[in-house]
């Protein structure tokens, strides 16, 4: 585990990147962790964001893109839309969260 | 006064709990009832061999009520819904069950009508699923006209049902195409929603790899949106097309119906329970074990039957008011055909990727873990025999719940193969 800075946040990550203590994140934080990934935050995204924050607060997991899809009532394309390519992926990433476990 | 268990499903987990609490609580304190929809055991083990002839269809299914012991009662009906707030299951016939403790086993099944296009016109003609025993057997006979083009294996989402069961159906389609001849005239492609060939990384470079010296290609981190059945292609969300002659697909699995009618369920009707003791997240009284449940472990009959043994135990304690001392740890442990009569052995839980050794017996065996071997596929056909006859009928078999780390190593992972750029 190591530590890095972004915009003047100080936060420890693991070796690809994701944010390991979750409760190091802020939503400052969340708009240029989008932005190093070539995301522009958005209310959609941040709608996304914050029900992804919400749930694993109840969950302690990292929430599937099936489970926000139906949590929030955004269809699994539009996902797809907001955070291209790897929507689970990239969601997690954004809301310094452990990326998901692809399940077992 | 008596108490009334009562246990929702009689497939592998209902049964060996049945089998075993029937031995554990008097006879005069308790009644034990389970509910199921039909009197068929399938042994869904076998359904992966069916397409390549290796049963007969008959040697897979067994009257459900020869498993259930005397002193249970086995209640035949489709399941409407569970009342939490009076403790009664509804029957759509209108018949009600009261309990006083509910154990929810009702499983997971493949669900095709929830992909578009899946049920399409092309559905049981160019594309196929072996979850069923209706399905492999409609394969068997789509398999047996094969004889050139792009056979493609594909996983809808997670969990599933047996992860392995994709890759040993590759594995076997590859070995049989090659006996018959055929394995130059057809393209093979494995299509996957996650980055690899396998959940668990460790296992999932070793099994790449051998779909790689297969020269099977691997579409990964493909979700599928649609079916296309004119154009006979599997369509992604991210646009992305995969053309097929023959499809082999694992439709999305999801619990019981009843499940969330009953407001029991997650998004794909699991129901949430804590994953060391099994006891709902929602209700005291109330349990799911086995597939139904939201265990972030393979949904695999290993799993239920390590699972049993620890449930069973807490279930005393939980009954008597005591705390519940026993703590599940994910244990799996799961034979994969690779062809060629050959089969892996892999072992891991929560924490624990799967390792390289011997099992049961430290640096013993008779099973290699995470390797090809003779035994393995041995050890593998001989499991239905266990099954019928030790397995359901809840006999001890001599395989500790929890998994031992004594005789197995950590195999060798390739940091090369981890990503390390950005999502």
């Amino acid at each position: 585990m190591t530590t890095t800075t972004l915009a003047g946040h100080e936060f420890h990550i693991n070796d690809e990147g994701f944010l390991t203590v979750p409760a190091e994140w802020t939503e400052e934080l969340g708009a240029a962790l989008a932005a190093q990934i070539g995301i522009s935050m958005t209310d959609a995204h941040w709608d996304v964001v914050r029900l992804l924050r919400e749930d694993f607060a109840e969950t302690g997991e990292t929430a599937t893109l099936r489970r926000i899809s139906h949590r929030s009532g955004a269809p699994v394309k539009q996902l797809f839309t907001l955070f291209p390519q790897k929507p689970a992926k990239k969601m997690a990433y954004v809301a310094g969260l452990p990326k998901p476990h692809g399940c077992v | 006064m008596t108490s009334r268990l009562v246990v929702l499903g009689a497939g592998t987990a209902g049964t060996m709990i049945v089998n075993k609490l029937r031995r554990k609580l008097p006879r005069e304190d308790w009644m034990i009832t389970v509910v199921d929809r039909d009197d068929v055991h399938p042994y869904q083990p076998g359904f992966l061999l069916l397409p390549f002839g290796r049963y007969n269809p008959q040697e897979l299914t067994r009257p459900r009520h020869e498993f259930v012991p005397d002193g249970v009662e086995l209640v035949l009906g489709e399941i409407e819904r569970v009342d939490t707030a009076a403790d009664s299951v509804h029957l759509a016939d209108g018949r009600t069950v009261d309990y006083d403790y509910l154990v929810i086993a009702t499983g997971t099944s493949p669900r095709p009508d929830q992909t578009p296009g899946m049920l399409g016109s092309e559905w049981r003609k160019s594309v196929f699923d072996f979850y069923t025993f209706e399905g492999a057997e409609a394969l068997a006979g789509a398999l047996a006209k094969f004889d050139h083009g792009r056979l493609v294996v594909h996983v809808t989402d997670m969990p599933i049902k047996c992860p392995v069961a994709p890759l040993e159906f590759t594995f076997l389609a590859e070995a049989w195409l090659r006996e018959h001849q055929l394995r130059d005239r057809v393209e093979l492609v494995f299509v996957t929603p996650l980055p690899g060939a396998f959940t668990k990384p460790v296992a999932s470079e070793q099994l790449g790899d051998m779909l790689e010296t297969r020269k099977v290609v691997v579409e990964s981190d493909f979700l599928v949106e649609s079916i296309d059945n004119e154009r006979k292609c599997l369509v992604s969300y991210d646009e992305r097309e995969v053309p097929f002659d023959l499809l082999v697909t694992v439709p999305l699995n999801m619990g019981s119906d009843f499940v969330e009618r009953s407001g029991l369920g997650d998004e794909l009707n699991y129901v949430p329970v804590d994953k060391h003791t099994f006891l709902s997240t929602a209700h005291e009284n109330v349990f799911a074990i086995g597939d139904a449940a939201n265990l972030p472990t393979s949904k695999a009959g290993s799993v239920a039957h390590f699972s049993v043994d620890v449930f069973v135990a807490n279930f005393l304690e939980h009954v008597d008011g005591q705390a519940m001392t026993g703590s599940f740890d994910g244990h799996a442990n799961c034979f994969i055909e690779s062809g060629d009569k050959k089969a892996l052995l892999i072992d891991f839980n929560y924490d624990t990727e799967p390792l390289s050794g011997t099992y049961p017996i430290p640096f013993a065996g008779p099973l290699g873990l995470l390797k090809e071997t003779r035994a393995n596929h041995l050890g593998k056909l001989a499991f239905r025999w266990i099954y019928w006859n030790i397995l359901l009928r809840g006999r001890p078999l001599p395989l500790p719940s929890n998994m031992s780390m004594a005789g197995k190593h950590p195999a060798e992972h390739d940091a090369t193969h981890t990503t390390k750029e950005l999502p």
